[in-house]
């Protein structure tokens, strides 16, 4: 495929700072109501979904599923094709109308209690609504800020995008952790769990408010002008070989390993210390929201570093220091929650009604609660975590150093992705290898690896509960060897 | 490079078939299970992530194989 260098652009530093501002921020917001609902799962499901009705669980589990990975790419495709044949900037206004409406309907909606059946109902359809617009999002926002941006900057530029989805989950956490505090357990469960859908509404408003101001892409704008606006973007992106291996090439050598990076360093180590090591919640929500926030502007790093030093160095840097540090890495954050290698200081036993809670305290600082609850069905017992001081800041560095992998592969991503293609499929064809790399292979990511944790432990491994990491390893691995072998070294300007 | 990249190809042709393989034997056990998410997520394995994983690696390996991806070290 033939290279063409871009012409210098003539955006002035005023507009393009304006241009990543109102794209950023309309992202950063598709993010962060999109992950609200992952991080309120547990809630939402004795809300909407009661376990003891079969139908409302397999609409629970479609939920999860089906929005969270499948309906992404279709996202990716409907939205991608409307970007290349309309334009990128009146189709990322509908993405984020449609994405911040839902969020806003899903608050509204009264429980299962009140509405049966349509509750749920209801709730699956706002979902599968959120991941279609978040498929369409991503793609718009990146190619309209890559073609504003100067060719050589393009990854600089385009890495504030990428901070987005990072900051939106943070966002996410502090809006729940803070409603939380604010209205105490009780009420927040009951009720105060709307406060974060319902706020959408008021993010949603400023932002499309900021993005009406914005003009077309100007290389858009150009080709529309020219009359060279594709008249079927999925055709010639999937249906002519010379733009299907591309898609292909992005997809194996990149964003599969990049997803599964992103998810493993962001989600599986959350639900990892939750799950395997039982701490807090509040406490393993704050851990991983402060690694986040130490850890974005990494993104903005290796975006610039991707503009001297090339996208691929990076990007397979990242991929690389996955493959090889995951395993120790989960190995000492196992070691920090593991108890039966700490010493105990005291030990102090109460007893309400049903449930006896024994707290035992180490000299590490760290505290055990051990809740048993007498019920119909026997006796359940629950583990609470609460790390001490240098627990607490040791798994913040653990989580940090993941999530700075995160940014090695995901800063430069948008801007490799765009430069992969020509203006005429762009939004199309970068948008699904994306969204297949990350909604699929990663979004899948928390899944596998428990399901892989689950055969270990019942075939007597030895360490199972790192046995989960195999599948991001794995991918990142495949990843990297496709990567390093077919992709070019240089950032490629494909205009 | 570009002699490595045609032999890579039957791999890659090779590993989406035994992945293929793998993940059906792996998923159509999810989908015995009793318990619904199990089943769910097996039926999201075997109709989504296995075919994209197969389809893909399959004709990355025949476009590597026929010589496609020489000209990106030229």
């Amino acid at each position: 495929m033939p290279e063409t260098l871009a012409p210098a652009s003539v955006t002035s530093p005023r507009t393009l700072r304006s241009v990543i501002a109102a794209s950023s921020v309309g992202t950063l917001i598709e993010w962060y109501d999109f992950y609200i609902f992952g991080s309120l799962s547990a809630i939402i499901s004795t809300q909407f979904f009661p376990k003891d009705n079969p139908t409302a669980a397999l609409l629970s589990a479609l939920a999860v599923f089906a929005a969270g990975f499948i309906v992404r790419p279709f996202g990716a495709l409907v939205f991608g094709r409307l970007g290349d044949i309309v334009g990128r900037k009146y189709t990322f206004m509908v993405t984020l109308l449609l994405m911040g409406g839902s969020t806003f309907l899903i608050g509204l909606i009264p429980g299962y209690e009140s509405w049966g059946m349509l509750s749920p109902l209801l709730v699956l359809l706002l979902r599968l609504i959120q991941g279609l617009a978040l498929g369409g999002e991503y793609g718009g926002a990146a190619t309209y800020v890559a073609e504003y941006a100067p060719p050589e900057r393009r990854g600089y530029f385009t890495s504030w995008i990428q901070t987005t989805a990072t900051l939106g989950l943070f966002l996410s956490l502090a809006v729940i952790v803070a409603t939380r505090k604010i209205l105490g357990v009780e009420d927040f469960e009951s009720w105060g769990w709307r406060i974060p859908f319902l706020v959408s509404i008021v993010l949603v408003g400023t932002s499309v408010f900021i993005r009406l101001k914005m003009n077309e892409s100007p290389v858009f704008s150009k080709l529309k002008t020219e009359g060279k606006v594709s008249k079927n973007p999925l055709a010639e992106s999937f249906g002519k070989r010379e733009n299907l291996k591309m898609v292909l090439l992005a997809l194996l050598g990149a964003t599969a390993g990049q997803g599964v990076v992103w998810y493993t360093g962001q989600f599986y180590a959350l639900s990892f210390i939750q799950k395997v090591g039982h701490v807090d919640f509040e406490q393993s929500s704050e851990i991983v929201a402060i690694a986040l926030a130490l850890a974005t502007g990494g993104f903005v790093l290796f975006g610039w570093l991707s503009d001297r030093w090339g996208r691929k160095v990076i990007i397979l840097g990242g991929m690389a220091l996955a493959v090889l540090t995951y395993r120790p890495l989960y190995q000492q954050m196992y070691a920090l929650t593991d108890v039966s290698t700490k010493t105990e200081v005291s030990t102090q036993t109460s007893i309400q009604n049903q449930s006896t809670t024994q707290v035992t305290s180490y000299t590490d600082g760290s505290q055990v609660q051990k809740i048993s609850v007498n019920n119909s069905q026997g006796t359940e017992v629950k583990y609470v975590l609460s790390l001490g001081n240098t627990g607490y800041w040791t798994m913040v560095l653990l989580i940090w150093i993941q999530v700075l992998y995160v940014t090695m592969v995901y800063g430069p991503i948008a801007a490799f992705l765009v430069e992969m293609f020509p203006t005429r499929i762009r939004y199309t064809s970068m948008s699904l290898p994306y969204h297949i790399g990350n909604g699929i292979f990663g979004g899948l990511t928390p899944f596998l690896a428990v399901a892989l944790v689950e055969k270990a432990t019942a075939n007597q491994e030895s360490q199972p509960y790192l046995a989960g990491l195999w599948y991001p390893i794995l991918v990142a691995a495949i990843c990297f060897i496709i990567g390093f072998i077919y992709l070019s070294s240089r950032n490629r300007i494909h205009e | 490079m570009n002699s490595l990249k045609k032999i890579l190809g039957f791999c890659w042709i090779a590993l989406g078939l035994y992945i293929g393989y793998d993940r059906i034997v792996d998923s159509l056990h999810k989908i015995a299970s009793p318990q619904l998410d199990d089943r769910i997520f097996g039926w999201v394995v075997l109709l989504v992530l296995t075919p994209i994983i197969v389809a893909g690696l399959v004709l990355f390996g025949y476009y590597s194989l026929k010589g496609e991806y020489d000209e990106q070290t030229n």
